[in-house]
């Protein structure tokens, strides 16, 4: 007999203990001087990217919904962040604090962006998420691309498409197309790591309550979920604004470990890039989402010194990850393997 | 015709809108109430003045062939479809302008003929779906695991399998929905629905793909769900055996309209029935 709760219990534990084991193993690398600066430099792109993967899981795996513009909220969270940490410099002298607090705005900012969209949308049936997420992400570049902000002594400035900032000294924080030229880079990889432990208590706890079965009962039939008594628009939309905040605080994370920042790094090749780690780890399954994301961020990082072979090997790696993560043989090997040790099929 | 259970004794009276309900319930207002009630699909009628009143604790039957409007009548019940013409009374009140999820709120569940489960999730999920407005606690606590999860995940939990034991399935609590046999699924469809605590139970064609012995056991399964509930039953099925020895009033539908109504006696005889229904039945 298939137990299945048992089943989704233990993968969640196996994957909260795989991250902590990771962050351990890689922090005491880092520290022994055992590690590139380069893949060092990666280490915090590779959470926030992890988190973006994790939270479009959420919407495509778990209430079954196509968003083709999540880079979108995480352009959100990454300005907003940026101007957080750039405007609290010297009132918040604590780097760490100061992370924390860009992070909450920039999850607070995307969440507002997703309830903005889904309202209208989600009541809707039909598959209009994914154009007007499309569609969003363009607007989210070219709104940032036109955006100057400023702070001095009496706060913060604000204008838009051009610059008709009248500061008092002071200094730009984002400056239209040139985007926040000259970030200050607080985030750190236990950052990163806590921010993907959250994501994964938000998410695994989530799923295994009243509001995530209601949000599951969607995505498996909705006609069926109406019939007992669930709000539809309702558990749409809290499936879709938890999963845009995970995505600005991963893009707050993000922005805070880049010296520089554009609109155009969130762009729809990267809404797209985050879908095919999604995909490629298998819709609903977070462990997956993890491996694929981890593995395609830090690859093309590593290939660099291969340059000649680099797209060859990143095919490999790819079919290798969805080897490991979808194939039902290989599938069926680690099936056995935890059968031996005890776990009822 | 012997029946496989103890059939309760009851007298059947008519009530205002041209209906029958057993006389127990008839000093109650009738739980559900049509009057005239039609739908559209372009220029199909495919209901047409349907008056039909049931009554608190009843099991009625609507019948007939395929195509006659019957899933089309739950789902105007259930207000899938907004019907064109006429009202519904549920409990007394006007169900106009509600929607599906009002409608299960106020007490209308059901089950549907093409099975509609979740079938990803277990059994058990399946039926916490189903409690999803009997166990409440908000999405934060959920998250946080704060103490009002605990105790209503436990009380839902303890719910789920008191309700799955009705058709003997809690060893199958941990099953995904989607790969047991297919009356096992019909039958997780009706606990779901049993779930949403309602006054009346729609069930559409529930044998529908069982086999002799499953369908002898749904039967008693039917009248024990309306003798412990005290709730009103109706049902869509083609297995005469079934209707015939269950349900104390029973509608026929053909073409969208009510050609007979009656006990089971009344519509065996009934010579329009006949011809329209169960004459065709006997041919094939
Ligand atoms: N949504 C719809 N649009 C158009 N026609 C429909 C729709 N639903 C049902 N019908 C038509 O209404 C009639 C009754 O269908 P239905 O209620 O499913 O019959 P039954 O359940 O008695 O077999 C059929 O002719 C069917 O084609
Ligand atoms: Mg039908």
């Amino acid at each position: 007999m298939k137990k299945l709760n048992f089943k989704s219990s233990l993968d969640n534990w196996l994957t909260y203990a795989g991250v902590i084991i990771a962050f351990v193993v890689l922090q005491l690398l880092a520290s022994a001087g055992g590690m590139s600066s380069a893949l060092k430099g990666q280490l915090v792109p590779v959470c926030a990217y992890i988190v973006m993967a994790l939270s479009l899981n959420l919407t495509v795996g778990v209430l079954g919904e196509l968003s083709l513009g999540h880079a979108g909220f995480m352009s959100v969270g990454a300005f907003s962040g940026a101007v957080t940490a750039a405007a609290l410099a010297s009132a918040v002298p604590s780097a760490g604090l100061r992370l924390m607090i860009a992070m909450i705005v920039g999850a607070v900012f995307a969440a507002l962006a997703g309830v903005l969209i889904g309202v209208p949308v989600l009541r809707l049936n039909g598959d209009y998420l994914a154009i007007v997420t499309l569609a969003f992400g363009e607007i989210i570049k070219s709104i940032v691309t036109n955006l100057y902000i400023g702070v001095d002594a009496n706060g913060l400035h604000i204008s838009f498409l051009k610059n008709t900032l009248q500061m008092e000294g002071g200094k730009m924080i984002m400056n239209g197309p040139m985007g926040v030229p000259a970030n200050t880079k607080i985030a750190t990889f236990l950052a990163g790591f806590i921010l993907i432990m959250i994501t994964l208590v938000i998410i695994f706890n989530l799923v295994k309550s009243r509001s995530g079965r209601a949000i599951m009962a969607l995505r498996d039939n909705r006609i069926a979920a109406e019939s007992v008594g669930i709000n539809v628009t309702k558990y749409k939309l809290m499936a879709f604004v938890i999963s845009a905040a995970l995505a600005g605080a991963a893009g707050s994370l993000f922005g805070l470990s880049q010296n520089t920042i554009v609109a155009t790094k969130f762009d729809f090749n990267t809404s797209i890039l985050v879908l095919v780690f999604v995909v490629l780890g298998g819709l609903g399954r977070m462990w997956g989402s993890i491996i694929a994301a981890a593995a395609l961020t830090i690859l093309p990082e590593l290939l660099r010194e291969f340059s000649e072979y680099r797209m060859l090997i990143y095919a490999i790696v790819l079919i290798l990850v969805m080897l490991a993560t979808n194939n039902p043989t290989i599938k069926g090997f680690f099936a056995k393997i935890f059968k031996r040790k005890g776990a009822e099929e | 015709m012997s029946s496989p259970f103890q059939k309760q004794e009851t007298k059947m009276v008519p009530v205002p809108s041209h209906s029958i309900v057993p006389e127990r319930d008839v000093d109650k207002a009738p739980i559900l109430e049509c009057r005239h009630l039609g739908i559209d699909f372009g220029g199909l009628h495919a209901v047409s003045d349907l008056n039909l009143a049931i009554g608190r604790t009843e099991i009625a039957g609507l019948i007939g062939p395929n195509g006659a409007g019957k899933t089309t009548v739950f789902n105007l019940l259930t207000k899938v479809y907004q019907p064109t013409r006429g009202t519904i009374l549920l409990d007394g009140m006007d169900t106009a302008g509600k929607t599906t999820v009002q409608i299960n709120k106020m007490g209308i569940a059901r089950t549907f003929q093409n099975i509609r489960l979740f079938s990803n999730l277990s059994v058990e999920d399946n039926v916490k779906i189903g409690l999803h407005n009997q166990e409440v606690y908000s999405t934060a606590s959920g998250i946080l695991r704060l103490p009002s999860f605990w105790k209503k995940e436990k009380e839902a939990h303890e719910r789920a399998l008191e309700l799955l034991s009705i058709f003997d399935m809690q060893d199958m609590a941990d099953m995904k929905a989607g790969s047991l046999p297919y009356g096992a699924q019909r039958r997780l469809e009706i606990v779901r629905a049993l779930a949403t605590n309602p006054s009346l139970l729609l069930l559409d064609e529930p044998a529908a793909g069982m086999n002799p012995s499953e369908t002898a056991e749904l039967m008693e399964n039917i009248v024990k769900i309306r003798d412990t509930f005290q709730i009103a039953i109706l049902l869509i099925e083609h297995d005469m055996n079934l209707v015939m020895n269950i349900c104390e009033g029973i509608c026929v539908l053909n073409f969208g309209q009510v050609i007979a109504k009656g006990t089971a006696a009344e519509i065996q005889a009934n010579p329009a029935v006949i011809e329209a229904y169960l004459g065709k039945k006997k041919e094939g």
